[in-house]
């Protein structure tokens, strides 16, 4: 589980960074996408891949009942993907205008008709 | 976009899904759900709204400006913080003042700056999205 | 009803929050919500001076919020440079809402910009404040969305190209500051920033924290807008209204400088492996980049959006040179440049705004007509340019006796070299303005609105009595040199007592 995590992430990763390259913004959005989930897939498998308990401590006790999972990670990734579906639907929001008002979805053309 | 099916399921769906969004708010401090999901869910109503008949029609079942929907979630959330740093303790230390003891559904809301601070996410929520909605759809 | 002292480190990030809401609900009435605005950011001016006197008098102040006690909960911490970086941020924001008003004239947009400059401010001191690795990865990211939104609204079109790069170079940084983050976490289990300092130093450096410091020094470089990273800057910056550039050119990237500062002081140790020789090649490469893609602008705004990139070498030269007297150095520089920065770009925007254009070769002969605009803008650009006895003087030779202290001979040449290049800029923009003869077509210069002139000559007086009395602010800096240098003793104003390594 642990290597197919692994490579999964990296598969990602080398896609999203061949997507950011490229001149188009449509593709450019693609890779930021893709990039996100790479980076959220990484904090996962940085918390272990483990099957312990969930880490609530009983009325009786001071810690919970090890071995007991870590939830960190999760609420790290609910975090990141929030913020990440508030940027990138602001970007595709500023990319369709900037679209919109150009014509094109070329990154550097605009430089040459300015 | 006009389809009978969706105005009829949407009339169905729309109250569900605002009592819903409501329930996870007010569960939300021990059990999941809280401010950010109940306000999606309704966020989600209005546009079901919105997509089955109209969007000015889903603005005006709102009342209140989105933007001014935000405006009064952060200040909510923010003086929910600031409860507990005038009370001489932290910010956002929780202060708690009492509980309703039963609710249908939902069974006892504890009151206090916790339950103050998910509605002011609530409320922002509901806000960003509809705003971000209501552009796009204006945009084309 | 008492009030802990520490509400002073939780109000910086309150007031700008609450501010900004108000700010909404006030957007129909809009000269309420501008005065409202403004004191909004005067309060939070109010308590950074609060604050820099409680931790002059009292030390490392912390506040753990939510009462969740150190490192499992989000801590708040107010150091030195923090506090100083909260004051100077209060400052530019006051300053930046006032002109605001002259210079955002369509009301409607001026009714939408107020409420997120605040929140701009708001990111902006989160990220000086937090104690906390993934908090500051949130007040960078809410610091983010506000100035997209800032550049978006404020863009004119067939601009939007210059925000679509910043965007998504800024996302781009921000994905690897996430890595960066779980692989820490990873490896110490930690995010509180004092607790990674000691997990990290009791092991060896191992390569995936090495991994991490690599991928963490690139997304702040990023920001920071060092070589070869800053792209976006040029790109974008000149493309919103004065007031917002001002307020990006002097917070943002100043932000980059201070997580660079933080990080590699406090939990990565800059003296271990090769993160010095990297910051040092990036900061000599970083100053005369700047300096000379500004010698190739001539229009104002650009050629200052150049010299930002060109001063953060300096900064971050401080940075990699590393000891208590570079560090107190880049202190001192960061705060001398954002308001000098800051002020140039309001003065970039009075200049247009008297002769019309943005252009060098469209304007002219600004000094006969327009004396106390010439003085003005006089001040910030030679300090910029490290003119004796203007404040960047200062900045630029505490630089310099700490370099020479550990015999960083080439880039010190280099520093010298791109600060005569600075000063080159300097006259280029004043000779062209002020003293060449006003070109034909040019119309008669009109007076600047007096809201605009106010906050420049307070920035001006301000840059001016640095350069008075530079001994009270070179004293702070060299303290807070000294407590970035030891970072024990934040690690046990965070983490109590027995924690010292």
């Amino acid at each position: 589980m642990g290597s197919a995590l692994a490579i999964t992430i990296g598969v990602l990763f080398a896609v999203s960074i061949y997507l950011l390259l490229r001149r188009s913004l449509a593709k450019v959005i693609f890779g930021l996408m893709l990039f996100g989930q790479g980076v959220n897939l990484l904090i996962f498998s940085a918390g272990k891949m483990v099957r312990y308990r969930a880490p609530i401590i009983p009325p009786d006790a001071t810690t919970p009942p090890a071995p007991y999972a870590d939830p960190l990670p999760q609420a790290l990734i609910l975090t990141a993907i929030v913020i990440g579906f508030g940027i990138l639907s602001f970007s595709v929001a500023l990319i369709y205008r900037a679209y919109r008002s150009r014509g094109t979805d070329d990154l550097e053309t605009e430089e040459e008709t300015r | 976009m006009e389809s009978l099916f969706l105005r009829t399921a949407a009339t169905l769906i729309v109250p569900l899904q605002i009592g819903l969004s409501v329930f996870l708010l007010l569960r939300g401090h021990n059990e999941p759900g809280g401010g950010f999901i109940g306000g999606l869910v309704c966020a989600a109503a209005i546009l079901l709204w919105g997509i089955s008949r109209d969007f000015p029609t889903a603005r005006r079942l709102m009342r209140l400006h989105p933007t001014t929907l935000i405006g009064l979630g952060v200040l909510t959330a923010v003086g929910s913080g600031l409860a507990g740093s005038l009370l001489g303790l932290s910010f956002l230390t929780g202060v708690w003042a009492g509980s309703i003891p039963w609710l249908p559904f939902v069974g006892e809301v504890k009151l206090g700056t916790p339950l103050y601070f998910d509605i002011g996410v609530y409320l922002t929520v509901i806000g960003v999205i509809t705003q971000i909605a209501f552009a796009l759809e204006e945009a084309d | 009803m008492t009030l802990r002292p520490d509400i002073l480190i939780a109000l910086p990030l309150a007031l700008p929050f609450a501010t900004a809401a108000l700010l909404i609900l006030l957007r129909r009435w809009v000269r309420l919500q501008s005065a409202v605005s403004v004191l909004g950011a005067a309060l939070l001016f109010a308590d950074g001076i609060a604050l820099t006197a409680a931790v002059e008098r009292a030390g490392i102040l912390t506040m753990q919020s939510g009462r969740w006690i150190a490192p499992f909960g989000i801590t708040l911490v107010a150091d030195r440079l923090a506090a100083i970086m909260v004051l100077v941020t209060g400052f530019v924001a006051l300053m930046t809402t006032l002109y605001a008003v002259a210079d955002i004239p369509e009301r409607q947009t001026r009714a939408g910009m107020q409420p997120v400059i605040h929140l701009l401010v708001a990111g902006v001191c989160g990220a000086f404040l937090t104690g906390d690795l993934f908090n500051l990865f949130v007040w960078f990211e809410v610091m983010l969305m506000a100035s997209f939104v800032l550049l978006a609204l404020g863009a004119r079109a067939g601009h939007l190209g210059g925000a679509v790069k910043y965007l998504v170079l800024n996302f781009l940084s921000s994905g690897l500051f996430l890595t960066a983050l779980g692989l820490l976490y990873g490896k110490v289990g930690t995010l509180n920033m004092a607790d990674m300092a000691v997990k990290l130093r009791g092991g060896d450096e191992t390569r995936l924290a090495l991994a991490a410091g690599s991928l963490l020094l690139i997304s702040f470089a990023i920001k920071a807008g060092v070589f070869p990273l800053f792209s976006w800057l040029p790109a974008s910056y000149h493309t919103a209204p004065i007031a917002v550039s001002a307020l990006f050119a002097g917070l943002l990237t100043k932000v980059g400088v201070y997580a660079l500062l933080r990080a590699y002081t406090l939990f990565f140790a800059l003296d271990h492996g090769w993160f010095g020789p990297i910051l040092l090649i990036a900061s000599v490469l970083t100053m005369a980049v700047g300096v000379l893609g500004a010698a190739a602008q001539y229009e104002i705004r650009r050629i200052l959006s150049w010299h930002i990139i060109s001063q953060i070498g300096y900064m971050t030269l401080g940075i990699a040179l590393f000891t208590q007297h570079a560090l107190a150095a880049t202190v001192f520089y960061v705060i001398h440049h954002i308001v000098v920065k800051t002020n140039l770009f309001f003065l970039s925007g009075a200049i247009e705004q008297s002769a019309g254009s943005d252009r060098l070769s469209r304007i002219g002969g600004l000094y006969r007509a327009y004396t106390l605009l010439a003085w003005l803008f006089f001040i910030p650009a030679f300090s910029l340019g490290g003119i004796p006895p203007l404040s960047g003087f200062f900045a630029k030779f505490a630089l310099l006796r700490a370099g020479f202290e550990v015999g960083a001979y080439f880039a010190l040449a280099v520093g010298l070299l791109v600060g005569a290049l600075t000063l080159f800029s300097m006259t280029k923009i004043w000779a062209e303005v002020f003293w060449k003869e006003a070109p034909e077509e040019a119309p008669p210069p009109r007076r600047v609105a007096p809201l605009r002139l106010l906050p420049i000559a307070c920035m001006a007086l301000t840059t001016l009595a640095i350069s008075l009395y530079p001994q009270p602010l070179l004293r702070y800096s060299e303290a807070a040199g000294a407590q970035l240098h030891d970072s024990s003793v934040y690690i046990r104003a965070v983490l109590g007592k027995e924690a010292a390594p």
